[in-house]
């Protein structure tokens, strides 16, 4: 059985040294790399009718964009350097989206990046890796 | 272009503004008179008795299906509630569907939309008219009230149109067609037609004039009298910039900050209420006995009764097929989920909201009443009961709210003015909808709806609540005629979407993610 590598992607500097971490660890262990990126979404959100109306498409085209800008990208990156790779794009709170994937797909470690400001709205909201830090169900990396 | 047009539209408003302003007063008495001699015909068509009685047909015509509904769908409200509230948490929604609309976004847009001026300003008219025994009827239109509001909502999701960009439209327009046709009935189309006009009017009464008439009033209470014409061009200007000139920001915001004043709302009626409960048994009385003698009021106790359920009616908009609209957007494969959850809509609006502004104007003593009979102490023409401040309306819940705690009238003035703000907001998408499906979608169609729209809000701000109040109620009543014929019709659908649906609720095919 293939070990599988959880990493959070949104596209950032960050985000990117984290796939190159996790790369790195997949092919030491003959593993792969499953890519995730989470559009933070609440249903407990409030929304005008307007928005109520628009909703879906609104889904199709940003899970479209998000697969040719971010997703395709970079699985041909990642398969270029030998590594299995598979991509996931999911709605929710980005760190419990991110291991309730972890936990279904048996994933054996998770990577995610950290910006590292550390600003007011972190402080007080808490950050994807301060999360997954008390939260994650297997090894977690935190790539500065 | 779009710029050029709004900017060209203001131009011309403030021109005419301009010119009105040198006879402020006279201008808004110009417009009150104008609009009362041009609607009242509709008004005395929708309001008139049943012939050798004293009792609107309307009103009759909604209790009545209220009531058929409630017992056609086996007691659906108190049936389903328990489900409805798991709907609404989330306990059926598969996760893949994240992203989505979730039937709590449906509700809470839905109950924006209703929340509003009806609850306040609403409630002061039907308890200042027909005392506190009308709370007793606007709680019972309110709990009735829920199963319509479940068939219309099933009926709204059932039949809804889904274009390839993605972009969903529900609403009676949409299921007196398609279902008509579906159930092989003819007058669907002309039905859907019939509903369109009146939604648009109704859009541009309840859902707007009446919101702008009340928030100017609530204004003045605070800040002291000035002419109405002034908050109408501000307010105008306002919902112009968001519906025209598409400022997201604002409406999101305002969709943000409504469930917390209305939280705020609710939270203080409570401490109100804890602060006189020696009186809470007392209100109680008033409210069962005046549903039931009326206590003196104008009309007695069917006086009561027709502003109970008048004003339930009118706030949480059950049978008039409004909500269908909002409701429809919802992702789901199950169209009577959706029902279910609107369940839950005149509950929150009616049941809570409402009685407790009714408690709050009753227990605090703000209608004055006989020593010596216990009845209620009429006005010089007899048409409402006497109150402390000689108040109605809005005016009356502020002082009702003021009597406990001094300066409540601005947190009052500051969600009066967002509820309102935010009815008129759905409402301007409600009769946006029934305009484009009356003329065609298309930019220019829809900029002369948004504009007139905005006209309205500067029109109800200037003429006084009279005339206003009852257009609005007529043009909103005059949706439900239609839309409830379209209900009774189309019952059976909803009656076999629910038996497939609860027969599998319970043998455990349709089962809660963990």
């Amino acid at each position: 059985m293939t070990e599988v590598i959880v990493v959070g992607y949104d596209g950032s500097d960050v985000a990117k040294r984290a796939i190159d971490f996790a790369v790195r660890q997949a092919t030491a262990q003959s593993g792969a790399v499953l890519v995730v990126h989470v559009l933070e979404w609440s249903a407990y959100s409030f929304l005008t009718p307007q928005e109520l109306e628009e909703r879906h498409g609104r889904r199709k085209e940003e899970i479209e964009r998000a697969e040719t800008a971010l997703m395709a990208p970079l699985k041909q990156t990642i398969a270029a350097a030998g590594v299995p790779v598979e991509t996931m794009i999911r709605y929710g709170h980005v760190a419990k989206t991110l291991c309730d994937i972890a936990k279904k797909q048996g994933a054996t470690q998770m990577v995610v990046g950290r910006d590292g400001s550390g600003g007011l709205s972190s402080r007080v909201f808490g950050s994807v890796a301060g999360s997954l830090v008390q939260m994650a169900p297997v090894p977690c990396t935190i790539v500065p | 272009m779009k710029r050029i047009f709004s900017s060209a539209a203001l131009a011309v408003g403030f021109g005419f503004f301009a010119a009105a302003s040198a006879s402020a007063q006279s201008f808004d008495e110009t417009i009150n008179n104008a609009f009362a001699s041009s609607t009242g015909w509709f008004v005395t068509l929708i309001f008139s008795n049943f012939p050798g009685t004293s009792f609107p047909w309307i009103v009759g015509w909604l209790v009545v299906a209220a009531v058929v509904f409630t017992v056609y769908f086996g007691l659906i409200q108190f049936r389903a509630f328990g489900h409805a509230i798991s709907l609404v948490k989330g306990d059926y929604s598969d996760p893949n569907d994240a992203g989505e609309v979730s039937h709590f976004q449906a509700l809470a847009t839905a109950l924006s939309g209703t929340v509003g001026l009806g609850n306040i300003a609403g409630v002061a008219v039907a308890v200042g008219i027909g005392g506190p025994g009308a709370t007793f009827w606007m709680i019972l239109a309110g709990l009735l009230g829920m199963a319509t509001k479940f068939t219309e909502c099933t009926l709204g999701v059932k039949y809804r149109n889904e274009y390839p960009n993605g972009k969903v439209s529900g609403g009676p327009m949409y299921y007196l067609t398609k279902g008509f046709a579906e159930v092989g009935k003819p007058g669907g189309k002309i039905l859907a037609v019939m509903f369109a006009i009146f939604c648009i009017l109704g859009s541009l009464g309840g859902g707007n004039m009446f919101q702008a008439n009340q928030a100017h009033a609530q204004l003045t209470n605070v800040f002291g009298p000035y002419p109405g014409w002034i908050t109408g061009v501000i307010f105008a200007f306002i919902v112009f910039i968001v519906i025209v000139g598409g400022v997201k920001s604002i409406a999101r915001v305002t969709e943000k900050i409504v469930p917390f004043m209305g939280i705020l709302y609710v939270g203080t009626a409570l401490i109100i209420l804890l602060m006189n409960f020696d009186r809470i048994g007392w209100a109680f009385g008033q409210i069962f006995a005046g549903a039931f003698t009326g206590l003196g009021v104008a009309g007695g106790f069917v006086g009561a009764l027709i502003q109970g359920f008048r004003r339930a009616a009118f706030s949480n908009e059950a049978g008039v097929g409004s909500a269908a609209i909002a409701h429809s957007a919802v992702r789901t494969s199950e169209p009577i989920t959706e029902g279910f959850v609107s369940l839950l809509e005149p509950l929150i609006d009616t049941v809570i909201v409402c009685t407790m502004t009714a408690l709050v104007i009753t227990i605090t003593g703000q209608l004055i009443s006989d020593p010596a009979t216990g009845n209620y102490v009429l006005n010089e023409a007899g048409t409402a009961i006497q109150t402390v401040g000689d108040v109605s309306g809005v005016a009356l819940t502020s002082a009702a709210f003021s009597a406990s705690f001094g300066g409540f009238q601005y947190v009052l003035a500051i969600a009066v003015v967002l509820f309102a703000f935010s009815t008129m907001l759905s409402w301007s998408y409600y009769g946006l909808k029934a305009w484009t499906y009356l003329l065609g979608e298309g930019k220019a169609q829809e900029l002369i709806f948004k504009s007139i729209f905005c006209l309205f809000v500067i029109i109800g701000a200037a003429a006084s609540l009279g005339p206003v109040i009852d257009f609005s109620d007529a043009a909103i009543f005059a949706m439900a005629v239609v839309n409830i014929i379209g209900l009774y019709v189309l019952m059976p659908v909803v009656k076999r979407e629910l038996n497939s649906y609860w027969s599998r609720l319970k043998s455990g095919e349709i089962r809660k993610f963990v």
